[in-house]
């Protein structure tokens, strides 16, 4: 039967498709058949398009079997068939990556490269550059410059369209054939012309004089091609990009007159660079906003579509520009183009009053089911600056978030919602009960692990100190008894919160931490009795350092660390509320067992967390084709990544854990002879600095390179380790290690930095250095050591617990004038960058219109002294007065902090 | 100890998702190039490929290639509304009866060029079906389809943009079609066409 089935399925829909369930080694089997004589261009052509549609439906074909076909389809030369010809082309064309010694047709290309036939021409010349490498390519060089400017179009843009894809690998040669395309850019032909400006613009794209040149003699109307309007305007874009210019330019005049171009195309071009230009004006935009308000109009949907996609950018930066075409996007709104009416809609939101918020959201919800995931997470993003524009909107915003919740979406969609809330509830104090509420409900049915997780993670950081702390605990209790051992812990975690920022709550929090310590999973077992123990001890300072502020580790290999340790059974590991980052804990723990000692574990000589690779890397690669923020796998933080680095070093065997390291600091101009960057690596009781040097001359070898530091006061220099050779371009480290003082509060101070070298000349072509060399030394700037080089960086969530916790034992206050200082916000980032603490509780930014503000910092001495500080400022008429209140636990960091600012 | 460790992870896992960008929707400047042409491609109405070829290393392997084709005919083929926003990227298409032409860019590329890409495409192997743009034709003249994909595009740039040079570059042999792979209706015209003209014919030589 179901034979039978499948039998008249296949009569059905293949009804004799002839490619259906072609074999691949059949039809390379068939391909035998090209070396038959006479040629049957018919049967041949036959084969070979079947060759071409398994090639094309990614059928995996090896060399070997590639080569073999391959060589059968050179036979096929012998025909004049003009499709079997053509088809040929293609077939080597898409060989030519697989199969072995293809440049065998190199000359039978060249012949009809050169040949009669104008139309195997074109596509001959396109097959030969694709098996053409730089080393032959100087044979058919001239025949390349022929076809640029053959008078044939088709031959003319596969010569110059071929020279591109050349001038990847070989650069040099088609530089030389900048005349030939000069004089095909004055084709007739509006693809030639287009191809040529291309070249011609990638050949000199370098050059920014004979770039300028370029557009300034196209853009007095010789060109005929829309196309290579469109590259024109993007070249003109690029130069005013390039050179800050603004709309004074002659390239903005240039750009603006194609917006009365009869092409819809180049309209939108220049309309689209105008937009994106960053120094323009309200008047400068006017008039493509005025254009692409016509296209919204438009009865074409790609037209309409582009419009409004570069309508909404413009809408990011100057929503009032926009505002004219309101009435065209509220038409929009009711596309049949799901996209169009999404991008509408934001649009309007972007620009749109709050009074008209309530009716757009109204709106919105009627097609949000029909719209794909992309798109409702742009409305997401758009709701979400709406909250932060209309603080007084949020019950109507957070309500509509609440109700996207409920509905079907996949994980990457709720998880924009409720980072949409969760920053709503930090921005706007007011949203804060309701946006709990929702996280709550939505939480009773979430299927996303990592959400809910994160939410519970939430509720336990905000909702004791909500005015009705005990509502929440209900929520959070049912995940105890409903969800999986993730939540399940994350819950009991949230509730130890509770019980350990309100005393009225305590007892009931303990009853219900009781229960959950007969849960069947370890995990949420231990903790229940952990918090359980912290808790009825009842001091404020054990739950401040363990429930409330707790550990903050890198995740990376948390499991493995975990798993080491209970591998080797180590009973004495002690930690105290120290940040660890879990790579240097993993790293000292597996030192640990490789030398077993009496001696407790110590967390402090585990490296602090700091912030992963990944956060910096994601962000900076907006808007490339394709790039699709990827996030990094790769969780090793940078300074795990320098400590393996040091690790590697003999001579800096024995300096300790590392502490810290720097942001890398350019010690020369970039554009020198040597460039050198100075990376401070702080130790316990070391410094290191490393110097990463780059040799630019491609004359020289540079040998045993250290860098001289002069040693500034109660510091002292013990080694220095050269880098043994420096070659042109190939950046090497050298490392200098220098003794901290003995005296702890002497901690800043500044090194004179001299490069020291033996210079060897080299023949810059082969690199090959001559056996002599001269010493020579090069000077650098000083570099200096600051207190923010002895301090990391710790968010304490709850800053009043551990304010308590450090207690006044070693508080230092004192009062400064920051008479320098105009703004809050200026003393604020200066008094964050001079001491290098994390500010915590958002204290970092001021609401508007205040005179006065706290600023709580927090942080790792050196040493792993918990350091924490306390900043009022008041703005008056002469500038910013600060009173200062560092606690730490160690007197000295005290007074180092204290003394900083002064 | 395990107890103290693990609250860390669930902030650590927030920090690590406030990274991850699904799409970008932003524009930036574009690189003055001529490779404006991520992909081309065919579909019958399941979903399956026909013909495609990719022009960059977005999607390196035939399985990733697949993948992408199978998701945006999902998200395409119900809604007839010629332009989407996919994977970050531009995807222009058009349809009729069981074929799927798209032309596929990046985001920032102007939509109207690759609309322009997409026309040509369309109407050039519609020109060399004879109008007759369906799975069944298009298989038997995939010849001459590869032929004009060829012309239309090549390695990402856009070789040509108006079918009729198209159609005239890949230059089919018209009247060489088996007579059993025309459908009726064309033979029709075309015999009333031969007719029509020996009619012109016998007219003009009995009038001089």
């Amino acid at each position: 039967m179901m034979m039978l089935k499948r039998d008249k399925k296949e009569e059905e829909e293949g009804g004799g498709n002839p490619f259906n369930n072609l074999e691949k080694s059949t039809v390379l089997q068939e391909t035998r058949t090209f070396n038959e004589t006479p040629i049957n261009p018919r049967k041949c052509g036959h084969i070979l398009t079947k060759l071409l549609y398994v090639i094309n439906q990614g059928e995996n074909i090896g060399a070997n079997e590639a080569t073999e076909a391959f060589f059968a389809m050179t036979k096929l030369f012998q025909s004049k068939d003009p499709i079997l010809r053509r088809l040929m082309y293609m077939g080597i064309k898409d060989m030519s990556k697989i199969a072995n010694d293809v440049i065998i047709v190199t000359s039978s290309l060249m012949k009809d490269m050169t040949g009669k036939e104008d139309q195997f021409r074109g596509p001959a010349i396109r097959a030969l550059c694709s098996i053409t490498d730089t080393s032959m390519l100087q044979s058919i060089e001239r025949y390349m410059k022929q076809a640029i400017v053959d008078k044939v179009p088709g031959v003319s843009s596969a010569a110059l369209t071929s020279s591109l894809h050349l001038s990847k690998t070989s650069q040099d040669v088609t530089k030389r054939w900048v005349n030939e395309a000069q004089e095909a850019v004055n084709s007739d032909n509006i693809m030639v012309q287009y191809h040529a400006l291309g070249l011609l613009y990638h050949i000199r794209r370098n050059d920014k004089l004979a770039v300028t040149k370029l557009v300034s003699k196209f853009s007095k109307h010789t060109l005929k091609s829309p196309y290579a309007y469109c590259l024109l305007i993007r070249i003109a874009t690029k130069l005013i990009e390039e050179e800050d210019a603004g709309s004074g330019s002659p390239m903005f005049d240039f750009i603006e007159s194609c917006l009365r171009h009869k092409s819809e195309m180049v309209i939108y071009e220049a309309a689209q660079a105008i937009v994106q230009l960053k120094n323009t004006t309200a008047k400068d935009l006017a008039p493509a906003v005025s254009v692409l308000q016509l296209f919204c109009s438009s009865p074409k949907p790609t037209l309409r579509f582009a419009a409004v996609r570069t309508l909404n950018k413009v809408a990011m930066k100057h929503p009032a520009a926009v505002t004219a075409c309101n009435l065209d996007l509220e038409n929009l709104i009711t596309d049949v183009n799901r996209s169009i009416a999404t991008l509408a809609i934001t649009t309007l939101l972007k620009t749109g009053s709050e009074t008209s918020v309530d009716r757009l959201m109204k709106q919105i919800s009627t097609f949000m089911s029909e719209i794909s995931d992309e798109f409702k997470i742009v409305v997401v993003q758009a709701i979400r600056s709406l909250c932060a524009k209309f603080p007084r909107k949020h019950s109507v915003l957070m309500n509509f978030l609440a109700s996207m919740l409920r509905d079907e979406g996949g994980f990457d969609y709720k998880k924009e919602i409720v980072d949409c809330i969760i920053a709503t509830i930090e921005e706007n104090p007011e949203a804060k009960e309701a946006g709990l509420a929702h996280l709550c409900e939505f939480i009773e049915d979430c299927e996303h692990t990592v959400l809910a997780t994160k939410i519970l993670h939430l509720l336990g950081r905000e909702g004791p100190r909500t005015p009705t702390p005990s509502k929440y605990i209900r929520f959070i209790y049912n995940r105890v008894i409903l969800e999986n051992a993730a939540v399940r812990a994350a819950a009991v975690s949230a509730i130890a919160k509770f019980g350990g920022h309100c005393e009225e709550l305590l007892q009931s929090c303990v009853v219900l931490l009781e229960r959950c310590e007969m849960d069947t999973d370890d995990e949420v077992r231990d903790r229940a009795t952990f918090y359980v123990n912290v808790l009825k001890q009842q001091q404020r300072n054990l739950s401040s350092a363990y429930i409330l502020n707790g550990l903050t580790v890198s995740v990376v290999g948390l499991e493995r660390a975990l798993y080491s340790v209970l591998e080797h059974g180590l009973k004495h590991v002690c930690c105290t509320g120290l940040t660890v980052s879990v790579v240097g804990l993993e790293r000292a723990l597996h030192q640990y067992t490789l030398e077993p000692s009496e001696s407790p574990f110590d967390m402090k000589t585990v490296p602090l967390a700091t912030q992963p690779l990944a956060d910096q890397k994601v962000r900076e690669t907006p808007g490339l084709a394709g790039d699709v923020g990827k996030p990094e796998k790769s969780a090793a933080t940078r300074q795990d990544l320098y400590a393996e680095q040091l690790a590697a070093v003999p001579e800096l065997a024995n300096v300790g854990a590392l502490f810290k390291s720097s942001q890398p600091l350019e010690i020369t101009e970039s554009e020198t002879e040597y460039y050198v960057q100075c990376i401070k690596h702080t130790f316990s009781n070391y410094m290191v600095f490393q110097f990463d040097c780059t040799n630019t001359l491609n004359d020289q070898v540079l040998d045993r390179v250290t860098v001289d530091m002069e040693a500034a006061d109660g510091f002292e220099v013990v080694k220095q380790i050269p880098c043994p050779s420096l070659p042109y371009n190939k950046p090497g480290s050298t490392y200098t290690l220098v003794h901290l003082p003995e005296d702890p509060t002497s901690v800043t101070g500044t090194f004179p930095c001299t490069l020291k070298f033996v210079v060897r000349d080299c023949d810059p072509n082969t690199g090959e250095p001559d056996d002599d060399g001269y010493e020579d030394e090069y000077v650098l700037e000083d570099v200096e050591v600051t207190v923010a080089d002895h301090v990391q960086k710790v968010m304490k969530p709850n800053f009043a617990a551990s304010w308590e916790e450090v207690g006044p034992e070693n508080e230092l206050e004192d009062t400064y004038a920051l008479s320098s200082m105009s703004t809050l916000e200026e003393a604020i980032k200066n008094i964050i960058q001079y001491l290098g603490l994390q500010p915590c509780e958002r204290s970092d930014k001021v609401p508007e219109g205040k005179s006065s503000h706290t600023l709580y910092l927090a942080g790792i001495y050196r040493g792993g002294h918990d350091a924490l500080v306390r900043a009022k400022l008041a703005l008056d008429t002469s500038g910013v007065t600060m009173q200062l209140t560092v606690r730490s636990t160690d007197p000295s960091v005290s007074e180092v902090l204290a003394t900083a600012i002064a | 100890m395990s107890i103290v460790f693990l609250p860390i992870l669930f902030i650590h896992s927030m920090r690590a998702y406030n990274h991850v960008k699904i799409a970008n929707m932003d524009g930036g400047i574009l690189e003055p190039s001529l490779y404006s042409l991520k992909a081309l491609a065919i579909l019958d109405n399941d979903g399956n490929r026909l013909l495609a070829k990719y022009y960059d290393d977005t999607f390196p392997t035939a399985k990733e290639q697949k993948a992408f084709e199978k998701n945006l005919f999902n998200k395409t083929h119900r809604a007839n509304a010629e332009i989407i926003m996919f994977e970050g990227m531009t995807c222009v298409y058009k349809s009729n009866v069981d074929l799927f032409f798209y032309v596929v860019g990046s985001s920032n590329e102007n939509e109207l060029i690759l609309a322009s890409v997409l026309n040509c495409f369309y109407d050039s192997i519609s020109q060399i079906l004879r109008k007759n743009v369906e799975k069944r034709a298009l298989l038997d003249n995939m010849d001459a389809v590869f032929l004009a994909t060829d012309e239309i595009c090549d390695g990402g740039i856009i070789l040509e943009a108006d079918p009729n040079a198209v159609v005239q570059k890949v230059a089919v042999r018209n009247d060489d079609i088996p007579l059993g792979e025309q459908t009726v209706a064309q033979q029709l015209t075309k015999k009333l066409e031969v007719l029509q003209s020996a009619k012109e014919q016998i007219k003009w030589s009995l009038l001089k």
